[in-house]
């Protein structure tokens, strides 16, 4: 950098955003950030999108880094600014999404005394953060934003915080941008060692049951194409994890689908019944091995991950290999000394898939949940991206939807934040303008960002907003239901739940409502045929339908339940 | 098990906090810490002694390793050490007597910081074990007020160096 002349902690600021080739910030401004505003106002090479809330800019920000793999950038104010960002920073240290927020902070000499709009916002993300800064002199600013886009987007990626003190960004400097980041007490490994593949190689090529668990890390590390190279050259079964769900084709006989708490019967009988399981970008989350002494007990098992800390961390494994899973998988490929039979395998897996098929109710005609997945799913031949929220109807996504690429389901996994998917769905909507964006809400989650339903009608982002109302919480429903003695303790929204259709054309967006099955087809291509902006579909769904197959939480493979055992209560 | 990890960290902002809250975060156990500077100026070395059986202390030392200002984790359990704690004990001698308590400080080589017509105040160095006898020995006195420092401990022979590397 040549350029010596002064500039202000702002103008640096965006010349650090421009030179990391930020698209998007996603903002509110406020007192502590006006002078970022400021210069904002004449900057030309990123948009700003204004949310309506913090919350809501931060899932947007993750649901443009989900989709992309590029770092998602937040611009909030100090105080409640900052605070408000907590719940979609904490959201995206569970998925490991890339995000750098930056936050006003009051003036240098007022921290800590209780200034109007401060808060400790350093100490309240220390645990969600991959890690945070905060900038005290103006000298520092263009080397810490450097190493927070590097921290954030290298290794396990993360959200990473800037604190922004109001003096910091009215001072001024010469402006230098490091061009190399070393961090002494950050060297992610990349290349997994090379004698731990050569071993993993031979116990997979000798397994007579060897299956693949692939999560989120896979579709992190852009790994879709060799893992199925991999799984396809030697024909070994795919099961995946909700976030690692589109890493290998849903649509393939080797897709087992989704393993874990709502995962298919036969995924999880395979992985009670494996030889080798070969965990790859995966943390053996406790939704996915239930009780953890009882998972893949029989199974030689062979952990790749990026992160240290996620080995032996609930699941003792037998060969660790640390390191960058899109190498390891290539390299894994290459060192294979032979293709393992698989055929009685497969034959003995297909046969669970007929023993205990993904069903739901279809006798009564009443519209259902997964109808309108299924639906879904066929008319867009599972090229669209789909945000989910949390809860029921992300469990059935997970289970109906057929993703076949990776970057298409976005959902909050770790967290399980209700008010994720409205808006999430706007950052895909902006990362990817050329695919369908499907935003999937229960009645319940629908209205916690409903808020950011006027940022995508403001915007014109064609998002097929989506609505399974069942009038319920439906998942706590259902574990009222199955483990607290049916009391159905603030649950039922059918009485308080506003009228979605009205809420959708106060903001502007077209909007129906249908509770018949046979509606659902015409709706479905209205949404998809309409792309000058969003629109929105309630589905009435019956109200106390629950997700099967089931798995209770810390048990057993052998504890799951398949199917509601008193069908009657259903109405 | 008792552990005691030695950590290398940045002299940085919050980085005895980063440890603390990755400690109460996890849910892990510290018996004592401590830190302080080194020989490298923007270095800090920090003595935490923890207990918890083989897969909590190998999670300990990879979310040690993990957090970003941390430069390097050595759990020097496994290894020739020397360890030692200062207390500062202030003990009633009226119950005895002043001879009877100097005689005990003297056993733990210890040394006599501070006197008044009632308590006097103790000064002792040790493993923290040689503390926790002194402490014994002391209780049917009346220990009026105690100030332990935590444990701080290197390697004996070859020391653990911190890598001088270049920081962006």
């Amino acid at each position: 950098m040549t350029n010596k002349q002064k500039m202000s902690g702002a103008d640096i600021f965006f010349e650090c955003l421009r030179l990391e080739k930020v698209e998007y910030i996603f903002g509110y401004p406020g007192g502590a950030t006006l002078k970022i505003y400021e210069k904002l106002y004449d900057i030309d090479f990123l948009t700003h999108i204004l949310s309506r809330h913090e919350q809501g800019a931060t899932h947007m920000a993750e649901g443009y880094a989900k989709a992309t793999g590029k770092v998602g950038v937040v611009l909030a104010t100090s105080g409640p600014g900052a605070t408000n960002t907590v719940t979609g920073i904490a959201n995206a240290y569970m998925d490991s999404s890339p995000l750098v927020v930056f936050t006003g902070q009051v003036p240098t000499h007022l921290i800590g005394n209780d200034a109007f709009q401060e808060a400790d916002i350093m100490g309240i993300t220390r645990p969600i953060t991959k890690h945070n800064f905060i900038v005290r002199d103006v000298k520092e600013l263009a080397p810490i934003i450097r190493k927070a886009f590097h921290l954030a987007s290298t290794g396990r990626p993360g959200p990473v915080l800037v604190d922004l003190p109001k003096d910091v960004i009215n001072s001024e400097c010469e402006f230098n941008y490091p061009e190399n980041v070393n961090i002494r007490g950050y060297k992610p490994t990349l290349s997994g060692h090379v004698n731990q593949i050569k071993k993993a190689a031979q116990v997979i090529s000798k397994a007579k049951r060897p299956l693949l668990y692939v999560g989120g890390g896979v579709i992190m590390a852009n790994a879709s194409q060799e893992l199925r190279s991999f799984a396809i050259d030697y024909g070994i079964p795919v099961t995946m994890t909700l976030q690692g769900l589109g890493a290998f084709p849903g649509t393939s006989e080797q897709s087992l689908g989704m393993l874990g708490m709502h995962g298919t019967y036969w995924a999880n009988q395979a992985v009670n019944n494996c030889d080798c399981l070969v965990a790859l970008g995966a943390r053996f989350d406790d939704r996915v091995t239930g009780k953890t002494d009882t998972f893949a007990m029989n199974a030689y098992k062979i952990h790749v991950d990026i992160d240290p800390t996620a080995i032996d961390k609930n699941v003792s494994v037998d060969l660790p290999i640390v390191g960058d899973v899109k190498r390891i998988i290539a390299e894994l490929r290459q060192a294979m000394p032979g293709k393992p039979d698989v055929a009685h395998w497969m034959k003995q897996i297909n046969a669970w898939r007929e023993d205990c098929p993904l069903h739901y109710e279809k006798e009564d005609g009443k519209l259902r949940t997964e109808y309108v997945l299924e639906k879904l799913s066929e008319k867009t031949q599972g090229e669209a991206i789909v945000v989910t929220d949390v809860g029921q109807h992300q469990m059935w996504t997970a289970q109906y939807y057929k993703f076949n690429h990776p970057r298409s389901h976005l959902t909050s996994g770790g967290l399980g934040t209700m008010g994720f998917s409205v808006p999430a769905s706007i950052g895909a909507a902006l990362a990817v303008p050329e695919r369908p964006i499907i935003s999937i809400s229960g009645d319940g989650g629908f209205q916690m960002n409903i808020q950011e339903l006027i940022t995508a009608a403001y915007l014109k982002l064609p998002i097929n907003f989506i609505i399974l109302n069942n009038s319920f919480l439906g998942m706590v429903r259902q574990w009222q239901e199955l483990f607290h003695a049916e009391k159905y303790s603030f649950t039922d929204l059918g009485a308080s739940n506003p009228d979605f259709v009205k809420v959708g054309e106060a903001f502007g967006i077209p909007s129906v409502s249908t509770d018949k099955i046979d509606e659902v087809d015409g709706i479905i291509d209205q949404l998809l045929a309409k792309t000058d902006g969003p629109m929105l579909a309630e589905f009435k769904v019956v109200k106390e339908d629950m997700v099967f197959p089931m798995v209770p939480s810390g048990g057993s493979i052998s504890d799951m339940i398949v199917k509601r055992l008193n069908p009657q209560r259903m109405i | 098990m008792r552990h005691t990890i030695t950590v290398l960290v940045e002299n940085t902002f919050g980085a005895f906090d980063r440890v603390a809250t990755m400690f109460s975060a996890k849910g892990f156990n510290i018996e004592s810490i401590s830190i302080g500077e080194t020989e490298i100026r923007e270095i800090s070395r920090m003595t935490i002694v923890t207990r918890g059986d083989d897969k909590i202390i190998d999670q300990v030392v990879k979310q040690l390793n993990r957090l970003v200002d941390t430069i390097k984790v050595v759990d020097l359990t496994e290894f020739e050490r020397t360890e030692r704690e200062l207390a500062l004990i202030s003990v009633n001698y009226q119950r005895a007597s002043l001879e009877e308590v100097k005689n005990i400080c003297d056993i733990f080589r210890g040394n006599v910081v501070d006197i008044n017509s009632q308590f006097i105040t103790l000064e002792v160095t040790g493993p923290p074990a040689k503390i926790n006898a002194l402490v014994e020995v002391l209780t049917p006195f009346g220990i009026k007020e105690m100030a332990r420092s935590g444990t701080v401990a290197l390697k004996r022979g070859e020391r653990a160096k911190p890598q001088k590397k270049e920081v962006a």
